[in-house]
């Protein structure tokens, strides 16, 4: 099959990730796992030692200079992200955890302030339990109801249903933007549509998203959009939850702490301001400038350049795949990212993930924190190949080889 | 012969074995074989559920000495728990409470009871310890 390989410098690019050249028992490491969590290159690598090598400090309070400076480079890091994704004000980037406390952050302030008995949350079959178990337990508080978007057997959204969904008591819609189990990329911009037609807002988990392609969220108009920076090349223990500033405004606070308030007494505290009324104690400062690094090296590729290569590396191993005897994709979407779920007939993907890791090739098996969409499949789980613009044709061959020898052992 | 005996008599049959591939075409083998347990017990209560893997574990006192059975989805994991099966069971609660497993660890497969695995192996072995103190205080 002719492919587009050279899109990329591939070799310059896996260069700039030092594990890439490590050996896993005795093969050398194919990572097909960044669907769970990307590699780091250099460059973040040593942004992060030189930080706390040179820059460290505690950042917003202090009047000496190495504080300026940590506080100069993480709100640097801030404007970083906010044009990575185009956020109208740099102050609707508010620095989480991850995407779980980013979505934890929406469900608890959002959830408190505006949802009522009998209100209604919308999600997808399709959802990581990160963005189900943060709506139900601010569901089963407030006795607000959890509905959910089915899917077809490909993996695709149904948009029609979605629509009957839909209805004056519908308070919010949590959809993700990329299955991260199926890789389906969900028609996110149709869903916000709809939904502010209906005087809904919209949380889109952008966590498999960022990292694979262009997101811009004032195209999307998405009201919140939340993401993590270990699948995007960055530190873990890092996240963003991007939100328009009125409704962030209008959102209590999440955790309260220092950074947080403008004036405190025992009487009464007052809130600072966007940014930091979210953002309680000191933020993990390295994760965001960490993050930061991660996008420009991200930039410095170009996203459309790394989307059309994964795609490529997708289609080729989806081809690949499928020549084998008694595979069979889990997810089939048209409009797919670099995500290849699959399973293998007469065997359990656990053990087929035990063979290959043998021979140096770290995939993932299991429900893949997606147990409603693997009862949709009526399945226990699979296994799951995921790409990144580091991984390579070459690669894919190899994984494919090493897939046969597990099948011939195991049948 | 003493549970220590039987995993001795493991990591003998191992030593055949220098890679991990004929390591694992073994486990698979021993995988293969019959069921190890009824399908009637192949139920929720006597299911340890791991991430990865299911377990089923089914304990039996007979004569003051339990006999275990067990199965799992994944063969590889069945065929160490087929190994801990022949090890631990018809033995006495007390020989089993009293021994320890070190045959997993000289074979050279630790990483399967490994938390991480979660395959539900771990959570057995300790289940099967956990019988042994049960049916001791019943005695």
């Amino acid at each position: 099959m002719e492919t587009k390989t050279d899109i990329l410098n591939i070799e310059k690019i896996r260069k700039d990730f030092p594990i890439l050249s490590r050996e896993v028992n005795g093969k050398p490491l194919i990572y097909l796992d960044s669907g769970a969590s990307s590699q780091k290159p250099q460059q973040v690598i040593d942004v992060i030692s030189h930080y706390y090598e040179h820059e460290h400090s505690n950042i917003h309070r202090g009047i000496h200079t190495l504080s300026q400076e940590a506080t100069t480079a993480y709100e640097d890091s801030r404007k970083t992200v906010q044009a990575f994704i185009n956020a109208k004000h740099d102050h609707e980037v508010i620095f989480t955890a991850g995407t779980t406390e980013s979505i934890n952050l929406v469900a608890s302030s959002f959830g408190k302030k505006f949802l009522e008995k009998g209100d209604e949350i919308i999600i997808s079959t399709m959802e990581h339990h990160s963005n189900i178990v943060p709506w139900q337990m601010i569901c089963e508080e407030k006795g607000a109801i959890l509905k959910v978007v089915p899917i077809n057997d490909k993996g695709e959204f149904l948009m029609e249903e979605f629509e009957q969904l839909l209805s004056k008591k519908t308070k919010l819609v949590a959809i993700t933007h990329i299955s991260n189990t199926l890789g389906t990329i969900n028609p996110v911009k149709e869903i916000i549509v709809k939904a502010h037609q209906n005087g809904t807002l919209v949380l889109i988990d952008g966590a498999q998203a960022v990292p694979h392609k262009k997101v811009d969220v004032q195209d999307l108009d998405c009201d919140f959009y939340a993401f993590s920076g270990h699948k995007m090349f960055g530190p873990t223990g890092v996240g963003i939850l991007y939100g328009k500033e009125s409704i962030l405004n209008d959102l209590p606070p999440y955790q309260g702490g220092g950074d947080m308030i403008k004036t405190v007494t025992f009487e009464k505290t007052t809130y600072n301001c966007l940014p930091h009324k979210l953002e309680a104690g000191t933020p993990n400062i390295v994760g965001g400038i960490g993050l930061a690094a991660a996008i420009n090296y991200m930039n410095a590729i170009g996203i459309d350049k790394i989307e059309a290569y994964e795609h490529e590396l997708l289609i080729y191993a989806t081809e690949q795949i499928k020549q084998i005897e008694g595979v069979r994709i889990v997810g089939e979407a048209a409009n797919k990212a670099s995500v290849l779920s699959f399973l293998v007939e007469g065997t359990h993907p656990s053990d087929i993930g035990m063979i290959i890791d043998k021979l140096g090739i770290a995939i993932r098996t299991g429900h893949h924190c997606t147990e409603p969409l693997m009862n949709r499949f009526e399945i226990l789980g699979t296994a799951r190949a995921s790409f990144a613009f580091y991984n390579t044709i070459e690669e894919i061959d190899i994984f494919i080889t090493a897939l046969k020898k597990a099948i011939k052992m195991l049948v | 012969m003493t549970i220590k005996e039987a995993q001795n008599e493991i990591i003998d049959e191992f030593s055949l074995f220098d890679e991990w591939m004929d390591k694992y075409e073994h486990l698979i083998e021993l995988g293969k074989d019959l069921p190890l347990i009824e399908e009637k017990y192949k139920v929720e209560e006597n299911l340890i559920k791991g991430c990865q893997s299911r377990v089923w574990l089914h304990a039996n006192l007979i004569d003051n000495k339990i006999i275990f059975t067990a199965d799992s989805d994944a063969i590889i994991t069945k065929g160490i728990v087929g190994m801990v099966i022949r090890v631990f069971s018809n033995h006495t609660p007390k020989e089993i409470a009293e021994s320890e497993l070190f045959f997993i660890d000289q074979i050279g497969l630790k990483e399967h009871l490994s938390p991480t695995r979660s395959n539900g192996l771990l959570a057995m072995v300790k289940q099967i310890k956990m019988y042994s103190i049960a049916f001791q205080a019943k005695a």
